[in-house]
Formats: C-alpha cells, structure tokens, sequence
C-alpha cells in the first residue's frame, strides 16, 4: 500500500467514533481539571494540585464547571456505548479478551515486539486498556453521582460503601483514568498515524 | 407602500451571500482556527473562565441543575441516620470568619423574627420555641468541599413550625437572616422535608455558639452552606432570596 493514496485506505473509526471520541476528550480534561480545584478545597491525602493547572479559578467556579461538562460527559458517554452496541463494534473489537492474551501481548509490547500492522485490529493490552477505560469513567460516573445525590440513591451510596468511600473511590478512578490518559499520549507519540485516523478516520 | 419586486430580490441577494458565506473557505478556517483556539486554551488551563460568556452560560447551567434537583429530590425520602456511637468528636467548626468572631448573642433578649407569606407573625422567643414538639437527629453533615461529619442535632421540626406560624406552604421559597449577617434560602419541599430542623441543642447539650447559639435551621438533605446558624428571621416568600455564598457561585440548589 502506498501512502499517497490516502483516501483509499479502509476506514478505521466511523465518522460517530471520531465525534465521540473528541468530545469526550473535552469533556474528560474539563472533569478532571476542574476535579483537581474541587479535591484540594479538602484534600484526601497530604497533597494538592498546583492551581495552574486546575480549573475554575476557585471552588464555586470549579463547581460549576464540573457540574456543567458532567452532561457532556454523560450524554456523550451514552451515545458511545448505545452506537458501539448497536453497530456490534463493541464484541468486534473489544472481544474475546483473556488474562493470558493480555499477558502475552504485554510482554511482547514491553520487548517491543507487538505489532501495529493492522490498526483494525486492537491487540490484547489495547483491549483490556479501552475496556477499562470504560468502566472507569462508569464508576466515575456512579461514585460522583454518590457525592451529589448521597440521600436521593441511596443503593447506590451503600453498594459504594457510603458517602466517605465514594470520595476515595471517586479519586482512584480519576488517577486511573489520568494514568490510561497518560499511556495513551505516549502510545500516540510512538505511533502518530492512530492520530490521523482519529481524525480523519483512515 | 408595497414592493414585493424589490423584495423578492433582496431575498434572492442575501440568500445568494448567505450561500456564498458558508462555502467562503476564509469563513471555514476561521471555524477551524476558532476551535483549534478554544481546545488549546483549555489545554492550558487559561483565561477561558474569566470571558462572560462562558461564565453565563455555566450559570445558566447551574440553574439548569437547581431544576435537575428540585425534579429528583423526594420528599419522602430520609438522609441516612447514625448510632451516636459514630458521631464525629469533635465536630468541625466551620464559617466564613474565625472562632474568635462567632456572634454571641443574648439568650433572653432573643427573638426569632417571622415575616412574609404567614399568617402568624408574631415573634418568638427560646421559651416558646422550646415549648414546640422536639425531635433528635444523627446525620451527616456534608460540605461543598468534599468533607464530612456526623452530628446530634434536637430541635423542632421545621414543618411542624411552618404549619403552626401559618405559612402559605405553596410558597417558593423559605429564607434565613442570620446574626453574623450570613443569609440563605431553600425551597419550600426540602423546608417540608421530615428531617429539616430547627436546632435547639447539639448532643443533648443546648446549642453551643460555635454551632450556631441561639438556633441553627438543620437540613441533612442538603450542603453544608445550607445550614444557617445563629438565625434571627425566617421569612416566607415566592421572590427568589438567593444567599451569601449562592450569590458569589455556589449551586443554589446545593443538596444531596
């Protein structure tokens, strides 16, 4: 395949998948961000964020904004998954997933031996990466609802163990949400053309 | 008067520059380069919050959440309660100003001021307050900032008071004037909500000046900031009273 053919390479992500994926992006780096000014009105652990490189100025305004791109995030977050399982992309791409293909294509990944030949095909660690990713901003999703709304869903507030749970639990998610963010930039930068096609598609 | 010729031509003229606007590719880069600009802002974590716009539309939004939360809070539904066993000790002391400013004020010169939408409003003193059914609570109290802790709060049940001083109860709002000049403002459900109380006594012990002596309004369902201590006035009304700390930007709605 020459590259100077580019419109006649496959599709890789649906012009649905590129959207959403942007706009949850945006969505993603307005919730933490503004997560990160709302954490350190009182701190969990003996740290806070640096203001710079939080979001709304001060608490009320960071409040705000959190309670604002929430919708975004939520509303976008259920079109994804209502497209992925409506078009079977979910059980196409994601799976079948196993502990043993995961481990395998880790160590294979760590040698720097895994290929990126066919970017139709996710490998075992990008599944169980995008899987995760997931369910994460689900428990995001479920733990910050617990914060706002702890009396009005109260299974909720029980199934994550009470208010004061849901806060830790709220935040462990967010690093692991930052911490797949972080891999995922790098992943980027040692393969730049998963760039192009998120953009363009192909 | 009427030139329905030249009309029709105007028409053909703006819709021919109209058409020509959306193909115009300087028009499509400044789309672009608009976007472009307000990701990478964002990325940096700038100005974006200070521009006007922005900071409407995030108000809008966030009455847009007090609707969102009037529509899921339920009247029937309770905070969770507490054995005394698990009561934060000592509970935090939490206000706008320091322990050494608390308001001290006068226990019999006292006089809880009722005025709007009631039909009795005559004002009343801890005596007569006292003399009203009571009721103990174990809640929790969660504030905007993230933490926590649990308290006993006694006093009168706050619909138990409304009915008896008269209030119109199909009014919007409930509000609250405050001895250190705090003032805030509910809705009239969550004022009818069970477990909304005026406060009398903390852990069996009358009110202490640090939470709130002579009466505080306790409402587990929501923040913190929605908890007025030191209350002297309590007016009844359907013009939108906001509050100290709503006015600067926080939720108005603020519950839980």
């Amino acid at each position: 395949m020459t590259t100077a053919v580019p419109s006649e390479r496959p599709l890789i992500h649906p012009l649905w998948l590129r959207i959403t994926h942007w706009v949850n992006a945006l969505a993603v780096v307005i919730m933490v961000m503004s997560g990160w000014r709302i954490y350190n009105a009182s701190p969990l652990f003996d740290f806070r964020f640096a203001n710079d490189i939080t979001l709304g100025g001060w608490l009320a305004g960071a409040l705000q904004w959190h309670f604002a791109a929430m919708w975004l995030l939520v509303a976008n977050g259920i079109l994804y998954l209502a497209l992925n399982v409506a078009s079977k992309r979910l059980w196409r791409r994601f799976l079948p997933l196993s502990p043993r293909t995961v481990l395998a294509d880790l160590k294979a990944a760590l040698r720097g031996r895994l290929s990126h030949a066919d970017p139709q095909h996710y490998n075992a660690v990008q599944r169980a990466a995008y899987l995760f990713v997931m369910l994460d901003i689900l428990l995001l999703v479920l733990s910050g609802l617990v914060l706002w709304k702890s009396v009005q869903f109260p299974l909720l507030r029980e199934l994550l163990g009470g208010y004061e749970t849901a806060r830790y639990i709220h935040f462990f998610a967010m690093a692991g949400l930052v911490g797949f963010v972080a891999i995922h930039l790098v992943m980027v930068a040692m393969v730049p053309r998963t760039l192009i096609a998120i953009i363009r598609g192909r | 008067m009427r030139k329905p010729t030249h009309q029709t031509a105007d028409r053909d003229i703006i819709l021919r520059e109209a058409l020509a606007r959306i193909d115009s590719p300087a028009r499509r880069r400044f789309l672009k380069g608009s976007l472009t600009l307000g990701g990478l802002s964002l990325l940096t974590g700038c100005d974006l919050g200070d521009s006007a716009g922005v900071e409407g539309a995030l108000r809008r939004i966030d009455r847009f959440n007090d609707k969102v939360q009037a529509w899921l809070f339920d009247p029937k539904r309770l905070a969770p309660t507490y054995d005394e066993s698990e009561m934060t000790r000592p509970f935090p002391f939490n206000a706008f100003y320091g322990l050494d400013r608390v308001p001290q004020v006068d226990a019999d010169g006292f006089r809880l001021e009722v005025t709007g939408l009631v039909a009795d409003r005559h004002p009343w003193s801890l005596t007569e307050l006292g003399a009203l059914p009571q009721a103990d609570q174990v809640t929790r109290h969660i504030c905007v900032e993230g933490w926590s802790a649990i308290g006993k709060w006694g006093g009168v049940p706050f619909h138990v008071f409304l009915k008896r001083i008269g209030a119109d109860l199909d009014a919007k709002y409930v509000g609250f004037k405050c001895a250190d000049d705090y003032y805030t403002s509910i809705d009239m459900p969550t004022a009818l909500h069970p477990q909304t109380q005026l406060t009398l006594t903390y852990d069996g012990e009358t009110l202490p000046a640090r939470y709130g002596f002579p009466m505080k309004v306790r409402i587990p369902t929501k923040l913190g900031y929605k908890n007025p201590k030191h209350v002297q006035a309590i007016f009844v009304t359907n013009t939108y009273p906001g509050g100290y700390w709503e006015d600067q930007g926080y939720n108005w709605f603020g519950g839980s």
